[in-house]
């Protein structure tokens, strides 16, 4: 520890912190642009250069490092003379645009201009111009604005991890750009709008709507995955405008992924639904709420009655709340329904554990692990702000390996890398388990029958990284978690964590997979495989969102009544009976469970649009004119303390309740690979225009298969292709990705163009259009 | 045709033979004699580093840091990997003498850099070479093939168990990688941007690893301390400015190019070597030390002997040793106006003072030159400058100003004339 | 299109040399190099050579593009088949510096960053070369050096370059 002195205060401060650091601690600000916390220090801005005793000149006090006995002056003449110079620097080339600036009102250069500029300029020259650039649909730019702190460069290569932006040419003409022709694709790109500390870079969805003081700040959390980062949601006339990360350093730290922050545009969608409907012969009618309910409640009491409490299948968005999710089954366990369902996209269900599964440990000690296999994920897809916390540890010396059905970059470094089919995970995860076996001379239990197996090199050295580790981890992503082998894929994962000492980790695909998982909104499997009489859909859209597309909508199409409640419109036009507009995630108070199985619950931000109301609340009234007893609540607290009473930690297990037994198989011909793209997770995301006019959008409109597939197949990247799988078909633009294995053939799920297609994983056939 | 006192570095070149550089005219010269000498005697490090020390070597690169001392600093028992570098970027306006020394005699700068790498524990060099200098660095690349082919580079030099690689990296056109910071940073493959310090390269250099940075002209003297000893380097000069010097002259004088004269030496001696004046023109003034040097009047500098601490004494620096002479018909304003554009041009533009300000004094003095200049504008070059100065990562910012300083203590009335009178400035 | 297709298989050499210097996860410290010798074939960069260079040294395009456009020797635009770079810092210009660039402006008919018509010529103004003994100077195509460079010897060397 090191005794110093600032502005003199005494205080004592661990080696090795900066001036900066040492200010922070005791509140003392200092002012500055380059320096973030999370960022390298770059020292650039130099304004926060401090008068350091006996140093013959200020020194920035981002990167001076503190010596023992130290005295710092940061508002003495010599540093605010040194800090009002460059001010004045900064202010000399700014084009002084305030008014029409975005950042007015939130910029450090305004407000540090307050405190530190002058009045008038003594610069006569003329100002610099610079062209704006085209970052794609989401940040917009103003250069001429920008002061080269290089905050944004900083943040594409140290925490996006590839250098996306730079700053070509030098002195007086450097410039912020992206490659020429290049936009920025990252999944985390929108965080530079955040660091950026002036107007140069700003919210393209948010360009010129509204002022930072005419909106209200709320706190919400993010309903897109299952990391539960922390949101303030800026509102205006009952308008959410704009989302920002409310900081919480053990979940998103100062982060946010693009899909929590832009997907915000869906709330004001034209799509909304603004008011219950009733189909009645045959057309769609505006129906008052009380009308609607009592059509659901006689609706579906009646089918239980002539067929049987099995004909009636509920499936639940795992993005609903706690509190919607039990109202849900309470109201269904009244009728006698048993089977709710909030994991569609789920398509083996043998996996049982003791437990809720979840990530085994919290996002802070995964972040501590010395080595982590992922098993089927594309990470930096499915939970990006995982994937960035990663990119760090692999910084402090995280061995980061994969067996994965293809090779995407996690744009860090890979320690070992297992490439297999999608429908082979088990088979590599099993290399991984006998080459841990052999090398550890360990038996493995008698239901994981490694006979057949051939170690591969990489899974040897996959196993290496995790051999002897005091804490290592094997991680199931959401290729893993969907595929048709899960169970098969859990038990081999299980035996590899225990063979190694390493920890199990099921990361939450969804906002409240886990919430969902202890309230039992798990039950009765695949419910599309055995069409029902009657459906009730929460927040979800069958075709998009179920394991297989094709076979959901079918089912949706046949039955007799189905009941959807959901914020959108949507193809339900063709297939359901009644629509009810329910509160989107920002619209009603409610609590989701990370994948770390914290609670967080939170407000609504704005009041219900139109006629919607919380779903909550719809389930208290149907459980009235039901006339169920039990649903009386007054507030979502309530339910949520009945619904997570007691202690969530000890309702948590990655342990299988009994073993299933593992068997390697062979595999051949074609085979689609078929994740839910980045921006294709649910119905709001679905609908974000900005999300959707994403480079990664772009990408999952494409068929990708490898060279030698496509040549095989008699592709072209750039062509078309025709693919067909069960009964549905769909036209694609091939693209060439050599990450993946011969006869892998790569076709997202969950988008318009695929919708017809069937399992994520499974045979398909493919000629060219 | 340049003209040469030799010295130190340069020895008995004869710059008449077109071989002069080659191995075998060095070794008959004497070269790697020094080497041999540390190897065969398996002199200690600590010997090499005290003759250094003794010798009063100031580094040649423009800082004048003593070379023995920072020679010390190199953790020598550093586990990993560590690198020697040496700065051939000479991109000061007026310098010129590395050039020549890897054009005339690069095996003394080779063989210095092996005795430094021996010295200090290091393996690994790399040569920094100024980008404009293409047939320079493609001989430089020669001579390193010449070294390795006669076992003075590489593997077990000369049978011992030392081993040093040595190579050559191309700069392409940035002044400020001569800094030595940006030059690791260039040398790493990004741009030219100097780094904060601390951490100094000795703990924190090329690639993270501890590095020793010095002067082609630096390292060119080792192997005379190491053959001669460092008392007798010390006695061709004068106290603390240890040994002879290369001074680069330019401007009106007879006959410019490289003097190398024991420091001390008086500045009118080294102007009559150069033949004078040119034309019989009066000296008006000099910048004794690179284009970052402050200028200084003829009368002061009749005055100064060649050598760090009277040049310094007079309110200038002797930095790289690049003498500018100029003439009584030179404009002053013009002069300082194209050594502003030459900092705005070249600044790395990471620090908002240097990015912003360099600008600012070349386009106030790009006015006052043409006849565009406001009474208030030598006021605001002061205030812009002190803005400057000292406010930045690299000494860059500090090298804009200092000329600014310089001009306006001694020729101030040359710029407020023209302001006056709203006359252009007589071109250069 | 990757760097191997578009230059010859000596240039690939040279960068393969130039990589070999450094340590082997360090390739990036080649990217000078490579584009030089990229630029010397193709004599200026395109996006097209700056993004290959990237890819065959494993960076990103942008940090290749930083140093192509940091270095003043590269040429991000098309330059004639001889470009000439005056040096007019200081002390070439107390020594005609200023006269040599005039000179070369009026015979050619061109101003600084300017091609003649037939393609044959581009005139550049330098910062210092670290040459200022030899003054004037003059750069051709960024590696060849001509010294003293009077109006006579301008006439002598523009009617060496064919
Ligand atoms: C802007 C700037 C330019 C410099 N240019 C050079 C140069 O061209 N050559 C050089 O040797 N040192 C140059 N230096 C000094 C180096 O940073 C460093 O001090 C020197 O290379 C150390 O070697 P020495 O101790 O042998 O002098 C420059 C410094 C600055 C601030
Ligand atoms: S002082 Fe100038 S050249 Fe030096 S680091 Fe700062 S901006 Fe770059
Ligand atoms: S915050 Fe310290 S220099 Fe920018």
């Amino acid at each position: 520890m090191l005794e110093i002195e600032i502005d003199g205060k005494k205080l004592t401060v661990p080696g090795g912190s900066t001036v900066m650091d040492a200010a922070n601690s005791i509140g003392v600000h200092i002012p500055h642009f380059c320096y973030h916390k999370k960022l390298s220090i770059a020292a650039n801005c130099r304004m926060c250069l401090v008068q350091v005793e006996k140093a013959p000149k200020p020194l920035p006090a981002c990167a001076t490092p503190v010596t023992d006995g130290m005295k710092v002056f940061t508002h003495s003449d010599q540093a605010v003379t040194a800090q009002k110079g460059v001010m004045e620097f900064l202010l000399i080339n700014h084009p002084l645009d305030c008014p029409i600036c975005d950042q007015g009102g939130e910029c450090q250069l305004q407000d540090l201009a307050v405190g530190y500029g002058q009045s008038s300029s003594d610069y006569a020259e003329e100002k610099r111009v610079v062209a704006n650039k085209d970052l794609g649909p989401l940040i917009s730019t103003d250069m001429t604005r920008c002061i080269h702190c290089s905050r944004c460069v900083r943040f594409t290569e140290e925490i996006a991890g590839f250098q996306e932006l730079g700053m070509a040419n030098r002195g007086e003409f450097t410039e912020v750009m992206p490659f020429i022709g290049k936009t920025v694709n990252s999944e985390i790109s929108g965080n530079v709008i955040d660091l950026c500390p002036v107007g140069a870079l700003t919210s393209k969805p948010f360009r010129y709507s509204a002022r930072t003081w005419e909106l209200s700040r709320r706190k919400s959390v993010g309903a897109h995955d299952g990391l539960g980062s922390n949101l303030i949601v800026q509102v205006k006339n009952h308008k959410v405008m704009r989302v920002l990360p409310l900081e919480n350093e053990a979940i998103n730290e100062c982060w946010l992924s693009d899909r929590d922050r832009f997907s915000y545009e869906a709330l004001n969608s034209a799509e909304r639904l603004t008011a219950p409907m009733l189909k009645q012969g045959g057309v769609w009618q505006q129906a008052d709420w009380q009308t609607a309910l009592e059509y659901v409640a006689n609706g579906l009491k009646q089918i239980v009655a002539e067929h049987g409490k099995d004909s009636v299948a509920v499936v639940a968005s795992p993005n609903s709340t706690v509190e919607e999710l039990f109202a849900l089954r309470k109201l269904m366990a009244g009728l006698g329904v048993e089977q709710v369902q909030a994991f569609a996209r789920q398509a083996d269900f043998a996996a049982r554990t003791q437990g809720a599964k979840w990530l085994g440990q919290s996002i802070e000690e995964l972040a501590q692990n010395e080595a982590i296999l992922l098993v089927g994920s594309t990470l930096r897809k499915e939970q990006p702000l995982l994937a960035q916390r990663l990119r760090q540890s692999v910084k402090k010396g995280l061995l980061l390996s994969a067996v994965n059905p293809h090779r995407d970059d996690l744009l860090t470094k890979v320690a070992a890398e297992l490439l297999v089919r999608p429908d082979q995970l088990v088979e590599g995860l099993l290399q991984v388990v006998k080459a841990v076996a052999e090398q550890q001379n360990a038996t493995v239990p008698s239901h994981i029958d490694l006979s057949g197996v051939v170690v591969s090199a990489e899974a040897a050295a996959i196993a290496q990284t995790l051999i002897g580790k005091t804490k290592a981890t094997v991680l199931l992503g959401n290729l893993a978690q969907n595929s048709a082998r899960f169970a098969e894929v859990y038990a081999a994962a299980e035996v590899l964590a225990t063979l190694t000492g390493a920890k199990l980790a099921v990361p939450a695909i969804a906002a409240n997979s886990v919430g969902a998982e202890l309230i039992g909104a798990d039950v009765g499997g695949n419910v599309f495989a055995m069409p029902k009489k009657a459906y009730v859909f929460l927040g979800v859209e069958p075709e998009f969102d179920a394991h297989n597309g094709a076979q959901a909508l079918a089912a949706a199409q046949q039955a007799e009544m189905v009941v959807v409640l959901s914020p959108f419109q949507s193809c339900a036009l063709e297939y359901a009976d009644v629509m009810l507009p329910v509160s989107p995630f920002t619209e009603t108070s409610g609590t989701f469970v990370n994948m770390e199985g914290k609670a967080q619950s939170f407000n609504g931000v704005v009041r219900p649009l139109g006629e919607t109301r919380p779903a909550w609340k719809v389930f208290r009234v149907l459980g009235n004119v039901l006339g169920f007893s039990g649903f009386d609540y007054n507030s979502s607290e309530e339910i949520r303390d009945e619904a997570l009473a007691g202690d969530i930690a000890s309702r948590l297990s990655n342990t299988l309740v009994t073993p299933v037994a593992v068997k390697a198989q062979a595999a051949t011909g074609l085979v689609r690979l078929g994740e839910v793209p980045v921006y294709g997770t649910d119905s709001i995301v679905r609908r974000a225009p900005s999300l959707q006019a994403s480079a990664d959008a772009s990408l999952a409109q494409t068929l990708r298969v490898n060279a030698a597939t496509a040549s095989k197949l008699g592709l072209v990247a750039g062509g078309m292709a025709k693919v067909n799988q069960a009964a549905g078909e769909a036209e694609l633009s091939v693209a060439i990705d050599d990450g993946l294995l011969d006869d892998v053939v790569r076709v997202a799920a969950a988008t318009p163009l695929t919708r017809n297609l069937g399992d994520l994983v499974g045979a398909i056939s493919v000629a060219k259009a | 045709m340049t003209v040469y006192v030799k010295g130190v570095v340069f020895g008995d070149v004869d710059f008449d033979n077109p071989d002069c550089w080659r191995l075998e005219e060095y070794v008959k010269r004497g070269g790697y004699a020094a080497l041999k000498k540390i190897i065969n005697e398996k002199i200690s490090q600590d010997d090499i580093i005290a003759e250094m020390k003794t010798s009063s070597l100031r580094g040649r690169g423009g800082a004048g840091f003593p070379t023995g001392l920072k020679w010390s600093f190199m953790p020598r028992s550093f586990p990993g990997q560590k690198y020697l570098v040496c700065n051939t970027d000479e991109g000061e306006p007026g310098t010129f003498k590395d050039l020549d020394i890897i054009v005339y005699n690069p095996h003394a700068l080779i063989e210095g850099m092996i005795i430094g790498g021996y010295a200090m524990g290091i393996t690994v060099g790399y040569n920094y070479i100024h980008g404009e200098v293409f047939e320079a660095y493609q001989r430089f690349e020669e001579a390193l093939e010449e070294a390795r082919a006669a076992g003075f580079l590489g593997d077990n030099i000369l049978g011992s168990d030392f081993s040093f690689q040595l190579h050559a990296h191309h700069g392409y056109g940035a002044y400020i990688c001569g800094e030595e910071t940006a030059l690791l940073e260039s040398l790493e493959g990004k741009k030219g941007q100097p780094r904060f310090k601390p951490p100094f390269p000795a703990s924190f250099g090329l690639y993270g690893k501890p590095t020793t940075i010095n002067n082609t002209e630096t390292f060119a003297s080792v192997p005379y301390i190491v053959r001669e000893g460092g008392q007798k380097f010390l006695e061709l000069g004068k106290p603390n400015n240890g040994g002879t010097k290369l001074f680069s002259v330019s401007g009106h004088v007879n006959r410019p190019g490289n003097y190398e004269i024991p420091l001390g030496t008086p500045f009118a001696d080294l102007l009559e070597m150069c033949g004078g004046m040119r034309d019989g023109k009066k000296l008006k003034a000099v910048i004794p030390g690179g284009s970052s040097a402050p200028v200084l009047p003829a009368d002061i500098m009749m005055q100064c002997t060649m050598d760090y601490d009277s040049i310094a004494k007079a309110g200038s620096m002797l930095g790289s040793g690049a003498v500018i002479v100029m003439d009584e018909t030179v404009s002053m304003v013009s002069a300082l106006e194209r050594l502003s554009y030459f900092y705005h041009e070249e600044s790395c533009g990471q620090c908002t003072p240097c990015r912003e300000g360099t600008g600012w004094l070349y386009r106030v003095v790009h006015r006052i030159a043409k006849g565009e200049g406001r009474p208030e504008d030598l006021d605001l070059l002061s205030r812009v400058g002190d803005n400057i100065a000292g406010r930045t990562i690299c000494a860059l910012g500090d090298a804009a100003v200092f000329p600014v300083r310089g001009m306006l203590k001694h020729f101030r009335h040359e710029f407020e004339d023209l302001i006056k009178d709203a006359q252009t400035a007589k071109p250069l | 299109m990757s760097l191997t297709n578009l230059l010859s298989a000596e240039s690939i050499q040279q960068i393969d040399r130039e990589v070999a210097k450094y340590p082997a996860e360090q390739s990036r410290s080649a990217v000078m190099g490579a584009l030089r010798i990229a630029q010397t074939e193709k004599r200026f960069l395109t996006n097209e050579l700056i993004e290959a260079v990237a890819l065959y040294l494993n960076i990103a395009p942008m940090a290749a593009y930083e140093v192509a456009t940091f270095y003043n020797m590269y040429d991000m635009k098309p330059v004639g088949k001889y470009k000439l770079t005056v040096c007019t810092n200081l002390p070439c210009a107390l020594s005609g510096g200023y006269t040599t660039a005039d000179y070369l402006k009026q015979k050619l008919g061109i101003g600084f960053n300017e091609t003649t018509a037939d393609g044959k010529f581009t005139l550049k103004e330098g910062e210092c070369m670290g040459a200022c003994g030899y003054a004037p100077v003059m750069l051709v195509n960024n590696h060849s050096m001509c010294n003293h460079m009077t109006p006579e010897a301008i006439d002598k060397k523009l009617a060496e370059l064919e």
